[in-house]
């Protein structure tokens, strides 16, 4: 017994030394922040795999860069969806100080008073943000919130089952030739979404018929309702066609270069996710400069080749390679325009009656 | 050793986390939004009681299935070599070991369409079938993860049972099945019913597995959406209350299978 | 013939068990991202598990947990036995049917309610942040049932007169306890410690409602499968943990052999 602990021990010793080897600073062209160092600790939490780490020795770990270049300790957790985070940050239990997450969930968390408000635009780094991307619905004075990331939901398929013609509309996903080989997101509102678009409807209607008309469209269909599923589903052809953000697309593409990305013509969701500081949080003076630091053209840059997903920062985009840039499924030069005649959307926040409705007309669905 | 004293410091702790936890569940079942009493929390159960039988009878067949396969293992195994049997039970246990996410996509690979089964089906002329998203996968997925926990205790109870009663056995002319009927079977019943506690109860809510083997949304799961997406603790609370209502009725009428009636479980 | 079909069961039994093993672990390197394609062969995700200080200190706090855990809700489990071993038939069924909430209560109701009272107590009353303590306390609550229901029935099939034997032998009661009935139901302390530990390395609700800022693997992994990146970074872990483990396995059974090992019967 006392060999095995001794053994468990070396070993676990071992890891941990490994662990301690590469410095982050070394990998990047010019550093971020010179400045002398600063003391104290940032709790952070984002949605899972939604910042640049290193992986093959050459990506960049931003985090850990942040915490040698800056000298703050970071505390990075993760939740695998905007409902967690929720549950998490207003249970009381935890005490994050920056978190990241979407559009119509920082609406929700302005309005229940969660977050602290700062000046976004006395950040230094805040003109390197888009214009398009500032005094948006959900934080229209630019008083919560930092963008991240951005992009549209899209259809994904592969090219050689499916035509791009078909894949111009929601409708190919019902499609009897495709059934059992479609795949559908596993939450309420990305999947009436598609639904709503498809039947005309807002994706934010409150409206009860128009709900349950989209409850009786999404239970005619033949879906596979999954979550992470799709990245094992898709390249390996298990599914033909799958709903899935465009920044998801790249990674399945990476693994399979006959899958191809639409945008249907009826519409779809266009989202934003931000950085935001907690109200509760200790130390707002710490938050607010990580946030500046993320918006950093570099940082930018660098979060934006290892996500995939598209970058609100225009220096950084300024950065980045050409064949990124000019990517029209993740970089739509049509954004304004769509958006603009309301056939992409942004999601809102919708009341506590309506999301439960929803969820249970899914539940519905799922449950046939 | 006859004394009740041990139990003592769990009994304190029993109240504080288990009663009490329990109590806010009840709390939230006989209550709505605004905190006053009511039953309405109830008609969801009517609502989903088609569910409720669905997940039950898949875990009825999976632990069956797990029964059936442990049953005979775990005589196999308290026969073998000491040494045998210590590291046959972890290597049991083992894969349970290895992270549930991990264990379910490996699983879902070998069913899938172009998955390692169909692929040899493929390979030899056939043509794929449909094994994943059906209840047979679903099934497969809970005997996969509960079957150790059907095996281990049946185990270290057939384990135990005195070898000099084989031989009585076989002195007084019986032979295989009778001695395994009329010896093996009743001395081992104990474990039985612990095996099949530790089966049947997490099949019967477990949330996971549908997602990702299934077809349809099983109890565990409606009970998951209800409480993280919907953040409805009334409906919620409820759903769960009455599944535990459900289980526990079926381990009463399990344990009147078990004769010696000292239980050792449920009442 | 017997002992073949007995070998030919085990051996599929074996097979049927460690098959999507191999599968995980063939995928753990996989050049590509896919849990379902493999594109080609590489060891990029074990490169990136020795650079992963976040997911290597996850696995050693899921590690210490289960151990601290599972040791603990032995030791509480087993006395707990003892005593309703002893409880009248009405009592014994009351205190039993209790004891065994935690395994009949869906995981995520175990989560929730715990979170709410620790909330309370932790929070409100004593200003302590959730984090080990929480988690390892809920840990200990769900798996202190599992110990109980393995070590009962081993005390069913205790035969009360080794004790008395050992008691009429001049031992002092609680020398005769240590020497007669520990030994007797060791092999059900072993089972529930087993079940127990295995519980806690794999769980994640009831660590995600009580954990705070403390990841575990199980809370890091769920988490990070949702964009398919780095997906089979938890493989190389997973085969890594595997390989240790089976090294463990067969390094003590060659120590083993070496000694006197008395058998079990």
């Amino acid at each position: 017994m006392k060999k095995i602990l001794s053994i468990l021990c070396v070993i676990s010793l071992f890891f941990t030394l490994f662990a301690c080897v590469s410095s982050e600073s070394d990998k990047l062209e010019s550093p971020i922040y010179t400045g002398e160092k600063l003391s104290g600790t940032l709790r952070i939490c984002n949605l899972g795999e939604y910042i640049s780490v290193g992986i093959d020795r050459e990506t960049v770990d931003i985090i850990k860069l942040f915490e040698e270049e800056t000298g703050i300790d970071v505390i990075y957790t993760t939740v695998d969806n905007n409902e967690s985070m929720y549950a998490k940050l207003t249970s009381g239990t935890v005490n994050y100080d920056v978190i990241i997450t979407s559009d119509y969930m920082i609406e929700r968390l302005i309005a229940e008073n969660h977050l602290a408000s700062f000046d976004a635009a006395s950040l230094s780094n805040y003109g390197n943000i888009a214009d398009r991307f500032k005094n948006l619905e959900y934080d229209p004075t630019n008083s919560y919130s930092a963008p991240y990331f951005w992009g549209t939901v899209g259809i994904i398929y592969n090219t050689k089952y499916v035509t791009a013609e078909e894949a111009k509309s929601w409708n190919v996903l019902w499609d009897q030739k495709y059934r059992g080989k479609v795949l559908m997101y596993d939450n309420p509102r990305d999947a009436f979404a598609v639904a709503q678009k498809l039947l005309g409807y807002s994706i934010n209607t409150t409206d009860e018929t128009e709900i349950r008309a989209s409850a009786d469209k999404l239970k005619k269909g033949n879906f596979i309702y999954v979550a992470d599923q799709i990245f094992a589903k898709i390249p390996a052809e298990n599914a033909y066609l799958g709903v899935c953000y465009a920044g998801d697309y790249l990674t399945m593409l990476a693994d399979n270069e006959d899958l191809a990305f639409s945008i249907p013509a009826e519409g779809t969701n266009v989202f934003t996710d931000a950085m935001c500081i907690t109200a509760k949080s200790s130390c707002k003076e710490l938050a607010q400069f990580f946030i500046n630091y993320m918006l950093d053209a570099q940082i930018g840059k660098i979060n934006a080749e290892y996500v995939g997903y598209a970058t609100p920062n225009t220096a950084s985009m300024a950065l980045l390679d050409e064949s990124i840039t000019s990517n029209t499924a993740i970089y739509p030069d049509n954004v304004d325009e769509m958006v603009a005649n309301k056939n992409w959307e942004r999601m809102f926040h919708l009341p506590t009656a309506t999301i439960r409705l929803m969820s249970e007309l899914l539940t519905e669905v799922r449950s046939k | 050793m006859r004394s009740r004293q041990p139990l003592i410091p769990y009994l304190i702790w029993m109240v504080i986390f288990v009663i009490v936890p329990l109590g806010f569940v009840v709390y939230y079942t006989f209550t709505n939004e605004n905190g006053s009493f009511t039953f309405e929390n109830f008609q969801y159960v009517g609502k989903y009681a088609s569910t409720y039988v669905y997940s039950l009878r898949l875990a009825l067949v999976a632990t069956l299935i797990c029964l059936l396969m442990a049953y005979p293992f775990a005589m196999i195994l308290s026969r073998s070599h000491a040494k045998v049997q210590t590291m046959m039970m972890l290597l049991i246990m083992i894969p349970m070991w290895i992270n549930f996410i991990i264990r379910i996509n490996a699983i879902a690979f070998v069913l899938e369409e172009n998955g390692i089964i169909n692929k040899a089906i493929t390979v030899l002329g056939g043509k794929p079938l449909k094994l994943i998203h059906t209840d047979f996968a679903v099934v497969l997925g809970m005997v996969y993860n509960y079957f150790p926990f059907m095996l281990l205790p049946i185990y270290t109870v057939m384990a135990k049972i005195d070898k000099s009663l084989y031989e009585a056995s076989a002195d007084l002319g019986g032979n295989g099945w009778q001695t395994l009927r009329r010896v093996t079977l009743p001395l081992s019943i104990p474990g039985v019913i612990t095996g099949i506690t530790m089966v049947f109860v997490p099949a019967a809510s477990t949330n996971i597995i549908a997602g990702y083997l299934g077809h349809t949304k099983m109890i565990g799961d409606i009970i998951e959406t209800t409480f993280k997406t919907e953040v409805n603790y009334n409906v919620g609370s409820t759903l769960s209350l009455v599944l535990m209502l459900i289980i526990l009725i079926a381990m009463v009428v399990m344990n009147h299978f078990d004769q010696d009636k000292d239980g050792a479980m449920l009442l | 013939m017997k002992k073949h079909l007995s070998g030919a069961y085990v051996a599929f039994v074996f097979i049927l068990l460690y098959l999507p093993i191999l599968v995980f672990i063939f995928f753990s390197f996989n050049a590509g991202t896919s849990g379902g394609k493999f594109t080609g062969f590489s060891l990029r995700w074990y490169e990136m598990l020795f650079q992963d200080r976040a997911l290597l200190g996850a696995f050693f706090n899921t590690l210490l947990i289960a151990l601290a855990a599972s040791v603990m809700a032995t030791v509480l489990g087993t006395m707990a036995a003892l005593g309703i071993f002893n409880l009248k038939r009405k009592t014994k069924s009351i205190v039993l049917n209790v004891s065994n909430l935690p395994i009949l209560n869906p995981e995520i109701v175990t989560g929730i309610s715990l979170m709410l009272l620790f909330a309370f107590v932790f929070i409100k009353v004593f200003h302590l942040n959730f984090g080990f303590v929480t988690v390892l306390l809920a840990h200990i609550l769900f798996n202190t049932p599992y110990v109980i229901l393995n070590v009962l029935p081993k005390l069913r099939q205790f035969n009360m007169s080794l004790y008395e034997a050992a008691q009429d032998l001049g031992c002092k009661p609680r020398r005769a306890f240590f020497r007669t009935v520990i030994p007797e139901i060791a092999p059900g302390i072993f089972a529930g410690f087993l079940m127990a530990f295995t519980f806690s390395l794999d769980d994640f609700i009831i660590t995600f409602f009580t954990n705070g800022d403390l990841e575990t693997l199980p809370t890091y992994i769920y988490t990070h499968i949702g964009k398919g990146k780095t997906t089979l970074e938890f493989n190389a872990l997973s085969a890594i943990l595997f390989l240790i483990v089976m090294s463990l396995l067969v390094f003590s059974n060659l120590i083993g052999r070496n000694k006197n090992s008395v058998e079990k019967y």
